[in-house]
């Protein structure tokens, strides 16, 4: 079975392409059951294919024909399942198949069900076709594939204005990194000469390609790769990405798609060793979004964005593990984070569903009782984020950290630990105000809470357990041991360039690591549980940060000067001067001179036969005249 | 013998009359036979050059003018009846469809 791993895109791929055929056909169960159907089997096919890998092969192959063959240059369809491959199709279609059969239950009572599957499964096609790219050009089409679907689902309600913006949002950001991302594609293929990433990767390691070219591919590449998965500068459209249903939140902007620029990094990551510069901006882009978008998270009050902002975090803490040199642990800490932060997304879109749609934390409290499930997987899904000893988020953040360490960025490690406590602090203050304290809601809404039904919950135990044992795969037994089990297994696809701390140090640093988890959530205990009055006055006592935070360090709006507004004035003058005058009065005035023509020709033809014939007669003695004479 | 510019005088004067006939007549019909007259012009001046000895290709080209005007007079006749037997005319100064 394991020789049919490249089936594992395009079972979903097929499943999308009939649900967006024959839509109309399908019954709301048909449409569900299929969806589900088809990434379970893809689910099945790339554990078959992960088996064999454990077992100790290398890399599994296929080469599907060529598409792209122009002069000595060619791109094909080949898919390679390989350990970094393994790991993420695992994540990809074992994250997905929750997420597909919770959103069954949730997405029950919408009106187009059918177009939500089919967009559902497209987007894990193209995801799996991202992941199993042998070729950069072939990864691009997955990576611009997800990216439309991650248009397509936040806009999925396209009837809130708000949604429709949302998605034009992500779209167009996401453009500019991809931009980036296409220049430096161009880059490497003209300086390498060929498309396959053992080929880049290649050129790189054994300097075929100048450190100069290298550095320079490598940060295009990675500002596409801040577009993708939402990094500083390029952060701006995933909190207003949360406009989709939740289930996608989980699946697309949470545990897969945004990490994909994570995957393009480690996929290259012999580009990336070959130029310390880029890795060095890696590094930095990652260590500071980690702690600004952490800090973006303490002011938000829809559940939601609080989720939003921490994903942005997160994702800022897996590159910095790409970029000290701890490519796997920056790996690790995708998988792990791909488990409780879709835990999170769907128990937060659980407790949505309980009240009927509502998301402002500061209608919520008290539901701690009311849902006996929701509560305490949300509750292990917060533990694991914040970093508290043995569960999955503590050993992934604490290999990343523990590297920064090790390799000598302190400032790194620095804001990585400030972040860590920023972000124990603002997930339990988003625990206690939406589960703890007294129930805030309207009064009708607090009627109906009701735990949800089991196609939703079932999910939610499954991925609570994975975010609390998940970590354990990167345990190493004794500190300053050569390499944990899952470092191990991507030895040969992600060689180690970072160092381990000595152990006495190792030791000092989880105990740093611990302790800021618990200073985290102790202090949102302080503040919303204590003393509930002290949020207020800390926000009365320093107005100018805390606008500062609630506006997003007012980057929309030096967007929107900078960027937004002269574009909209200048495409208007664009519109009223070149468009409407010189084009439009191009094609009026040749349509009128040619109506003009007509008029006046259509004069010549009077009807009468004697004056065709006149003209006969005349053309005949001209003719003849200049011929003769 | 009848010298050969006589001929083509002849024939001159017969096409003259046929185009002047053409113009000055306004029925379909007439002016129908001032073409045929025309065309009968061109078949004299034809014959005209084959006024000597083993000069007959001429005439050849003359037999396929008389086939071709016989052919053309069908056609022709009955285009005409057919436009008499919807308007109720052949006055050409009164089919005018064709007017831009």
């Amino acid at each position: 079975m394991d020789r049919l791993f490249w089936l594992v895109p395009l079972v979903p791929g097929a499943s999308a392409l009939l649900l967006m055929l024959f839509g109309r056909r399908y019954s709301r169960r048909a449409a569900a059951w299929q969806a589900c159907g088809a990434v379970l089997v893809s689910f099945v096919l790339a554990a078959a294919a992960f088996a064999r890998l454990a077992g100790g092969q290398a890399a599994l192959e296929k080469v599907l024909p060529v598409w792209i063959s122009a002069g000595s240059f060619e791109a094909s369809f080949s898919l390679a399942f390989d350990r970094l491959a393994a790991v993420m199709a695992l994540v990809v279609t074992g994250v997905g198949s929750l997420v597909h059969v919770y959103s069954t239950s949730y997405m029950a009572d919408d009106k187009a069900p059918t177009r939500y599957f089919a967009f559902l499964n497209l987007f894990t096609f193209f995801m799996l076709v991202l992941v199993l790219a042998s070729d950069i050009v072939l990864m691009f089409v997955g990576w611009e594939g997800v990216g439309l679907c991650s248009y397509l689902l936040i806009g999925f309600w396209f009837d809130r204005p708000a949604a429709a913006r949302a998605g034009l949002k992500a779209f167009v950001v996401n453009r500019v990194g991809d931009a980036a991302f296409l220049v430096g594609l161009l880059v490497l293929l003209t300086q390498v000469g060929s498309s396959s990433f053992a080929a880049i990767n290649g050129a790189a390691r054994d300097g075929r390609l100048s450190a100069g070219l290298a550095t320079l591919a490598a940060i295009l590449l990675f500002a596409g790769a801040t577009g993708k998965s939402a990094q500083i500068p390029l952060h701006v459209w995933l909190p207003d990405a949360m406009e989709g249903p939740t289930p996608v939140s989980a699946l697309i902007h949470a545990a897969t798609m945004v990490t994909a620029g994570v995957y393009l990094v480690c996929r290259l990551n012999g580009l990336f060793a070959a130029s310390p510069a880029a890795s060095a901006v890696v590094a930095w882009v990652g260590a500071v979004t980690a702690a600004a978008a952490a800090a973006l998270a303490l002011v938000q009050n829809d559940i939601k964005r609080v989720l939003a902002y921490s994903t942005i975090s997160q994702i800022g803490y897996m590159f910095i593990g790409c970029g000290v040199g701890a490519t796997a642990a920056g790996l690790f800490h995708l998988t792990t984070h791909a488990f409780f932060k879709s835990l999170l997304f769907l128990a937060a879109g659980s407790v949505i569903h309980a009240l009927g749609g509502e998301q402002d934390m500061r209608r919520m409290g008290g539901l701690r009782r009311r849902l006996p499930l929701t509560f305490p997987a949300f509750l292990v899904g917060a533990l694991a984020i914040s970093g508290v000893p043995f569960l999955s988020g503590f050993f992934s953040k604490d290999a990343i950290l523990t590297s920064a360490f090790a390799g000598g960025h302190y400032v790194i490690y620095g804001l990585g630990l400030a972040a860590a406590v920023l972000t124990a602090f603002y997930m339990f203050r988003l625990v206690y105000l939406t589960f703890y304290g007294p129930a805030r809601m309207e009064p009708e809404a607090g009627l109906h809470i009701h735990e949800s039904p089991r196609a939703m919950t079932v999910p939610l135990i499954i991925l609570a357990v994975l975010a609390a044992v998940s970590g354990l795969v990167g345990l190493r037994v004794l500190p300053g041991e050569p390499a944990d089990l899952f470092g191990r297994f991507l030895e040969q696809v992600l060689p180690r360039t970072g160092r381990y701390p000595a152990p006495p140090t190792e030791i000092a640093l989880i105990l740093a690591a611990t302790a800021s988890a618990l200073l985290g959530i102790g202090l949102a205990f302080l503040f919303y549980r204590r003393s509930p009055g002290l949020p207020a006055r800390l926000a009365g006592r320093f107005p100018g940060a805390y606008r500062l935070l609630v506006n997003g360090y007012y980057v929309d709006a030096a967007y929107d000067a900078v960027v937004v507004r002269p574009l909209v004035k200048g495409a208007g003058w664009t519109y009223r001067n070149l468009d409407l005058r010189l084009i439009d009065g191009a094609l009026n005035g040749s349509a009128a001179g040619a109506d003009l023509a007509g008029r006046g020709l259509s004069a010549v033809q009077s009807g009468l036969v004697r004056d065709y014939a006149l003209a006969f007669l005349l053309g005949t003695v001209i003719f003849l005249g200049v011929v003769l004479l | 013998m009848i010298p050969p510019l006589a001929f083509f005088v002849l024939a001159a004067v017969l096409f003259v009359l046929g185009v002047v006939a053409f113009f000055v007549k306004k029925d379909l019909l007439t002016q129908f036979m001032a073409v045929e007259v025309m065309l009968n012009a061109g078949n004299l001046a034809f014959l005209a050059l084959t006024a000597g000895p083993g000069r007959a290709n001429a005439q050849a080209i003359v037999l396929f003018v008389i086939a071709v005007a016989a052919a053309e007079a069908v056609v022709g006749l009955s285009v005409i009846v057919l436009v008499f037997r919807r308007r109720k005319s052949i006055r050409t100064d009164e089919l005018r469809d064709l007017k831009g």
